[in-house]
């Protein structure tokens, strides 16, 4: 196992999104913006790479029958920390994203990654796997909060910076729940069709 | 403070125009893989409604009664999964205990509800609103309520889809999202229907 490769396993796949299919509820609730998706990626990130860290590094301490309570403890710690750090010093992304800060702590990204890779494997590798698991979810959700804005809006606005705009009349549903459930579902359907395109082709 | 919010429009709030599947994405994981046959999607409706109004009960008293007093609002989340993860576990012992045959129907999906963060998402709402205790465990039920309508309506039109011939690409998860999207179509537009 060399760690490139375990690198781009987390971006393809077992993409979070749509390789695993975990943790859809902060994956919709939050893309209404490439902002506000960058903000929930960052936050998701630094918890599951310090948690893989840390659960990586206890797994031989931790008994096998109370693992599950032990790694749901030391993730809310994480999200405590980033909950309170967030508040202190991104007060309007705080307030953008509200609960599903919190909320980090039941998704099921960081829990899976725990049991499946940093219960087994060194901390080296479990960095790796964070990471990989970090950079995938932060492209889906940009690529997800790209679509809405730019259809809901009419334009991408990122951190007062605009990026582009396009002459059409603003989709008011792309910003509202319509438009994350279309836009993952084109999405989902565009990869499932490339996957068994794959497959025919023996790949 | 919300003391000023009428009962009514907290349970309004819960089951319809804060949604929580369609409009807040509270529970999205039951609400995709659950939702196969109705049979099942009413089982975990009825465990998700209890548990939330127990859960939401219960986190009230331990926020204000433990945490405040003692200065440690820091560890309420925390305290929160604890609870509720302890709560789930009672739940099923009392209920294996007396009540065998709504065992035998709730069985499998109480553990699930632990990481169903519709649950963990009750008691969170309720502290950010700064909800009372009735206040609370109205939008307790109201938000199990409301998860109990979406997830019966969606499970019921996916039974009747499965018969529906679609490209092999969009069956199962796509073809879920696409019934999803036009359900919230009809759940968004409460907004402008119940004045606030």
């Amino acid at each position: 196992m060399n760690a490139l490769s375990e690198f781009i396993r987390g971006i393809t796949k077992d993409n979070p999104i749509f390789g695993l299919v975990l943790g859809l509820c902060p994956t919709l609730a939050v893309t209404t913006s490439i902002e506000n998706a960058i903000g929930m990626s960052a936050g998701t990130a630094f918890v599951l790479i310090c948690s893989n860290l840390l659960i990586s590094a206890l797994r031989k301490q931790i008994p096998p029958s109370v693992r599950l309570p032990i790694f749901i403890l030391i993730i809310a710690t994480f999200v405590s920390i980033v909950e309170m750090v967030m508040k202190a010093y991104f007060p309007p992304m705080y307030a953008a994203l509200g609960v599903f800060i919190p909320l980090i702590v039941v998704n099921c990204i960081i829990i899976g990654r725990a049991e499946a890779y940093a219960n087994k494997n060194n901390m080296f590798y479990s960095l790796i796997d964070a990471l990989g698991s970090s950079t995938g979810f932060l492209l889906v959700l940009v690529l997800i909060g790209g679509i809405r804005e730019l259809l809901g809006t009419g334009q991408i606005v990122t951190f007062g910076v605009q990026i582009i705009q396009l002459p059409i009349n603003p989709i008011t549903y792309m910003i509202l729940s319509p438009g994350a459930f279309l836009t993952i579902g084109v999405l989902m359907a565009i990869v499932n069709y490339r996957k068994a395109k794959k497959l025919a082709r023996g790949g | 403070m919300a003391a000023d919010v009428s009962l009514f429009q907290i349970f309004m709030d819960g089951v319809f125009i804060k949604n929580f599947l369609i409009i807040q994405f509270l529970g999205l994981c039951s609400f995709v893989g659950v939702t196969k046959d109705t049979k099942s999607a009413a089982g975990m409706s009825g465990a998700v409604i209890f548990v939330m109004a127990l859960a939401a009960t219960v986190s009230y008293l331990i926020y204000s009664f433990v945490l405040i007093p003692l200065k440690l609002e820091f560890l309420s989340l925390i305290s929160f999964i604890v609870v509720i993860a302890a709560l789930v576990q009672l739940v099923e012992f009392v209920v294996r205990k007396n009540i065998p045959s709504l065992y035998r129907s709730l069985g499998i999906y109480l553990p699930l509800i632990t990481t169903n963060c519709a649950v963990l998402g009750v008691v969170l709402l309720n502290v950010l609103n700064e909800y009372s205790f009735i206040q609370s465990v109205v939008f307790g039920v109201a938000a199990g309520i409301g998860y109990t309508i979406v997830m019966l309506m969606m499970s019921g039109i996916r039974e009747r889809s499965t018969l529906v011939s679609v490209p092999s690409s969009v069956r199962g998860l796509p073809q879920a999202f696409f019934i999803a999207t036009m359900l919230s179509m009809a759940f968004v537009n409460y907004f402008g229907v119940i004045p606030l």
